[in-house]
């Protein structure tokens, strides 16, 4: 029998597959970007400008011990229970004439918040508290809004707030921005965020 | 004539390296692809809490970063194992983050000043003091607009 040599296999097409693979990776390579709780510091203000008279009952307090204990409205509470907390407090609508809720569903609880345009959220840390734990703190309170928010915005315009948000920072929606943008704003007035942190006690 | 013709050598032909060069340039953009580009080195454990809540921050252009956390392990011989600000590529005080952020605006074009971000990447262990501290500075030097940078998942797991 006749022995036969291997014969070399053509590489030209290699190059094609080497193409091939870049662009399949460079096209679902998405760079990753950072995401985070977005919050607003207040101006720096002089030591001795007198805070404004706010009522206590439209003042839901929060405090964080050191040892990552809440202190809701002085009473103990779990994590866990604080989103429904605080939606209460929110919702609770108990205002007549001027201040009255018209939307609110709360419990009108008389010693509770007026309106959630009135209700104020304060958050006081103390220095020994661990971040995550004001983080979850923080993330709790932010979902209570949402929950809010999108309660109301499902109500009006059958869509819900955090949907609304999305498609309006969503650069390839085509639908109307400047009615989405005027809509975000009606419920953002509606339900402002109102969170007040104080300095941390040692 | 024979159609068959019967080469000469019985040796393997020489293998073609011709392909070489491909194989590697693969291996270079699978590196290329696969690598996180990260501004600084961080000197600090930094292990972000988790949260729900959160929006996304683009313009990466736009954002100043502050890194807190324990100082990692090669660095605990030298500075401890209390937490530390770091900006930029170094440990920094307290004191030192107005001036960072100074500078930092100072690199940027002016019509974009107003849009700077402030992203707070600090480590889950770290007490709530040091941020504060942080937030108090940055008032002074009128950087209001932060975001704490988080992990997405549920912020229970911070707790545990």
């Amino acid at each position: 029998m006749a022995k036969r040599s291997a014969p070399e296999v053509n590489a030209g097409s290699m190059a094609d597959i080497a193409f091939l693979l870049l662009i399949f990776f460079l096209v679902t390579t998405t760079i990753e970007t950072d995401s985070g709780i977005s919050r607003k510091l207040p101006q720096w203000q002089p030591e001795d400008v007198e805070p404004p008279i706010i009522k206590q009952r439209n003042i839901f307090t929060v405090e964080v011990n050191s040892n990552n204990q809440l202190l809701v409205e002085e009473e103990e509470m779990e994590l866990s229970e604080l989103q429904e907390a605080a939606v209460e407090f929110l919702d609770n609508g108990a205002g007549t004439g001027d201040e009255a809720c018209s939307f609110c569903q709360g419990a009108k609880d008389p010693s509770s918040s007026v309106n959630p345009q009135k209700a104020i959220i304060s958050l006081m840390n103390n220095r020994g508290t661990e971040y995550g734990t004001y983080i979850a703190v923080q993330n709790e309170l932010v979902a209570a809004y949402n929950q809010l928010r999108d309660r109301e915005a499902q109500r009006m315009y059958g869509m819900t707030f955090t949907q609304m948000e999305k498609n309006y920072n969503d650069p390839s929606y085509n639908g109307d921005k400047e009615a989405l943008k005027e809509k975000i704003d009606v419920i953002q007035d509606m339900i402002p965020q109102k969170l007040s942190e104080a300095e941390p006690r040692s | 004539m024979s159609k068959f013709k019967k080469k000469k050598s019985g040796d393997l032909p020489a293998i073609s390296t011709a392909s070489l060069p491909d194989i590697v340039f693969m291996l270079l953009f699978f590196f290329m692809v696969a690598t996180v580009m990260r501004q600084n080195t961080l000197m600090v454990q930094n292990k972000l809490p988790f949260a729900d809540q959160v929006e996304k921050l683009d313009k990466k252009d736009l954002i100043m970063y502050i890194y807190a956390g324990k100082p990692s392990q090669r660095y605990q011989a030298k500075y401890g194992t209390e937490a530390r600000i770091q900006l930029n590529d170094k440990f920094a005080s307290v004191e030192e983050v107005q001036q960072f952020i100074y500078a930092e605006r100072e690199s940027k074009r002016e019509e974009l000043i107003p849009y700077l971000t402030t992203a707070l990447k600090v480590d889950e262990e770290t007490n709530m003091g040091l941020v504060s501290d942080i937030k108090q500075e940055l008032r002074k030097a009128e950087a209001l607009k932060i975001n704490y940078t988080t992990v997405v998942g549920d912020a229970m797991q911070n707790v545990n």
